[in-house]
């Protein structure tokens, strides 16, 4: 048959069900998604969802229960309780989604399969890497992951979050916790800033005499002029930063000793929160799809630059202006599951939109925000427009900001985990 | 300057805002490291060390109010737009690098102007690389333009002022602005060239320089009021 352009139209839809029909018959196309957190239990989800049983979604995760990052500064400030941060995948695996409580060790990209600690192997069509973090070894002078019983990092939420908040709760009066905080770039710009504001909180309804010293190798923070601002406010003399003008490209710790070396200068800590430096989740590194640290990915899709089978989302992916959020990962999931199954199952794909805003809290009641929107340009996602919360604003104000953080949360964990 | 002439080079101190906005991205870095050697490094500084010279260094110059580099001395006019709240974008640095007086009456930046879209995207691009990363600093001013920037269509640029027209509409001026030339804390517009006036104006409208009344002032007059008070004001002696 000869297509003209008339016929073409007139039978468009007839050969697509005739090019597709292969495809039916074959088993349906599969997804295997590793790491169940904002972006990975977001794209199963939404893949499983909105493909209606056309496609067969598989979620790797080695945690049955998952505690979200954000908002467990809020645990560390006795603002929210433990249980309000975790979240189950019940919900997610009665809506289609195969979830496996297992930790992948190794992807052969040209088998096209995952293998698992359990012994399992998984077949994929599309692989998506959703990870997060991990630690860049030899990030902080005299730290190993080892460490983390004496010196926990607390910036992979759980038992660490859980560890920090004791240590803290029974340090001695008038105590010093020190916090050494990460390098650019790390999961959650904030997340260090808001940490000391609720721990400062914390010590204020417990240990009123105590300090905070933040030992920071960045000499500027996101938010920085709101977190200085609230600390004067909330905390007065109780929070002393110290950047590298100071010595702090130049320090080592003592986990045995509990003691921070600053340039010279020994510093005794009661308590120390150590945030090494990060890196792409480890399984990104074994499927061999990292350039140096992180995975590049595609700006218009989150598609690994590497391998085309292959979806890189949130903290894992150096897609370039996002910050590494769960509000990123989230948004960035809902383009890359939309793609997915676009190549999948011939739905239609429309034009990536991202966004992200995070907020920290001060105080009490004192919540602010920063947030921006973005959009895919070849080289990268490009922030194009942002916005922050203004030093000043009244009380009134600021109290919304925090309901609406709430808000957000209840509905982000929602859009992840499932209603 | 023949009226084509002078509407080209408002279109283009005013269009590269709307041109960028198609490709989103702003330039090529490395491309951009280039036209800074040519243009720019004979006055001004940028990287590791940068100091000020006969221009003030460049570092972190994205999300900096104008005229706020310490122990630089800048014009009057850079000072003022500082205090009134100009801040380097790439809506407003992109102006700038076009025609400095666009934006800032009186700079001592005695710079032609890079009329040239490209390179000024790449030398942009280039200098977003100095200032703060989004991705560590969510805050940070943007590295591309959204879609759906204001347009001036060159034919509302080349419009020919009525200068009788302009005496009238100057009363509003008046009240502020002395008509004998003086500049107490409220800038002389007498004797403003025509063509600077009328980018001034629509850089007001578009809110590119800040300043409320004069954002409010511009923003309700229309493009034939602009050009028949810039007629009126270069004629004034």
């Amino acid at each position: 048959m000869r297509l003209n352009r008339r016929t073409f139209i007139g039978t468009g839809l007839a050969t697509g069900a005739l090019l597709s029909a292969p495809a039916i018959a074959q088993a349906k196309p599969r997804v295997v998604v590793i790491g169940g957190g904002a972006g990975g239990a977001t794209c199963a989800r939404y893949l499983a969802k909105d493909s209606e049983g056309a496609i067969e979604v598989t979620l790797v995760e080695t945690n049955p229960v998952y505690t979200t990052c954000f908002f467990s500064n809020l645990y560390l400030g006795d603002i929210r309780d433990f249980a309000s941060i975790q979240h189950n995948y019940e919900t997610l695996a009665q809506s289609g989604v195969n979830v496996v409580n297992d930790t992948a060790t190794g992807v052969d990209r040209d088998a096209k399969t995952v293998t698992l600690a359990g012994g399992t192997t998984l077949e994929y069509d599309r692989l998506v890497l959703a990870p997060g973090i991990d630690f860049v070894e030899g990030s902080v002078n005299g730290w190993t992951e080892a460490d983390a019983e004496v010196m926990p990092h607390a910036w992979k939420a759980g038992p660490q979050t859980q560890l920090l908040k004791a240590q803290l709760e029974a340090m001695p009066e008038g105590g010093t916790f020190v916090m050494i905080a990460p390098p650019n770039p790390y999961r959650c710009p904030p997340g260090p800033y808001e940490r000391v504001s609720m721990i400062a909180h914390l010590f204020t309804n417990i240990n009123p005499t105590a300090k905070i010293m933040v030992l920071d190798p960045k000499d500027k923070f996101s938010k920085e002029g709101l977190f200085r601002d609230g600390w004067n406010r909330h905390y007065s003399g109780m929070v002393e930063w110290v950047g590298p003008d100071f010595g702090t490209g130049n320090i080592t710790v003592n986990p045995g000793a509990m003691e921070v070396d600053l340039d010279g200068e020994i510093i005794k800590a009661d308590v120390c929160n150590v945030i090494p430096g990060q890196m792409a989740g480890k399984i990104a590194g074994i499927a061999g799809v990292n350039d140096g640290n992180w995975a590049p990915v595609m700006a218009d899709n989150m598609k690994s630059k590497v391998d085309e089978n292959v979806y890189v989302l949130g903290d894992a992916s150096n897609q370039g202006d996002m910050p590494k959020s769960g509000f990123s990962a989230n948004s960035q999931a809902k383009v890359a599951a939309m793609a997915i199954r676009g190549e999948l199952t011939g739905s239609q794909v429309f034009p990536a939109k991202y966004s992200n805003t995070c907020w920290s809290l001060l105080g009490t009641d004192d919540g602010v925000k920063v947030g921006a929107s973005y959009e895919p340009t070849p080289e990268k996602i490009a922030s194009v427009q942002s916005f922050i919360s203004e030093v000043g604003e009244n009380a009134e104000m600021r109290k919304a900001t925090y309901e609406e953080s709430v808000g957000w949360y209840n509905g982000i964990t929602a859009d992840i985990f499932g209603g | 300057m023949t009226r084509q002439k002078i509407a080209a080079t408002l279109f283009a101190a005013l269009l590269p805002v709307a041109a960028l906005a198609d490709g989103h991205s702003i330039g090529d870095p490395e491309a951009g490291a280039e036209v800074f050697k040519k243009e720019c490094s004979k006055c001004h500084m940028v990287g590791e060390g940068a100091k000020n010279r006969v221009g003030p260094e460049l570092n972190r110059v994205f999300g900096r109010a104008a005229g706020h580099v310490e122990d630089f001395k800048y014009s009057k006019g850079m000072i003022r737009m500082g205090a009134d709240g100009l801040t380097w974008t790439l809506e407003t640095l992109d102006p700038y690098l076009t025609n400095p007086r666009a934006l800032v009456s009186g700079t001592k930046m005695s710079y032609k102007g890079l009329k040239d879209e490209t390179a000024r995207g790449d030398l942009l691009a280039y200098l977003r690389t100095f200032s703060d990363q989004p991705q560590n600093i969510p805050e940070a001013e943007p590295t591309a333009l959204a879609e759906g920037n204001p347009v001036l269509a060159p034919e509302v640029l080349a419009l020919v002022g009525d200068a009788a027209y302009g005496e009238y509409l100057s009363s509003e001026c008046k009240t502020c602005h002395q008509a004998d030339g003086s500049d107490q804390g409220i800038p002389s517009i007498t004797s403003w060239p025509e063509e600077d006036f009328v980018i001034a104006m629509h850089a007001y409208k578009q809110q590119l320089r800040p300043h409320p009344v004069m954002q409010m002032m511009a923003g309700r007059l229309n493009d034939e009021e602009i050009a028949a008070l810039a007629a009126y004001y270069a004629a004034i002696e």
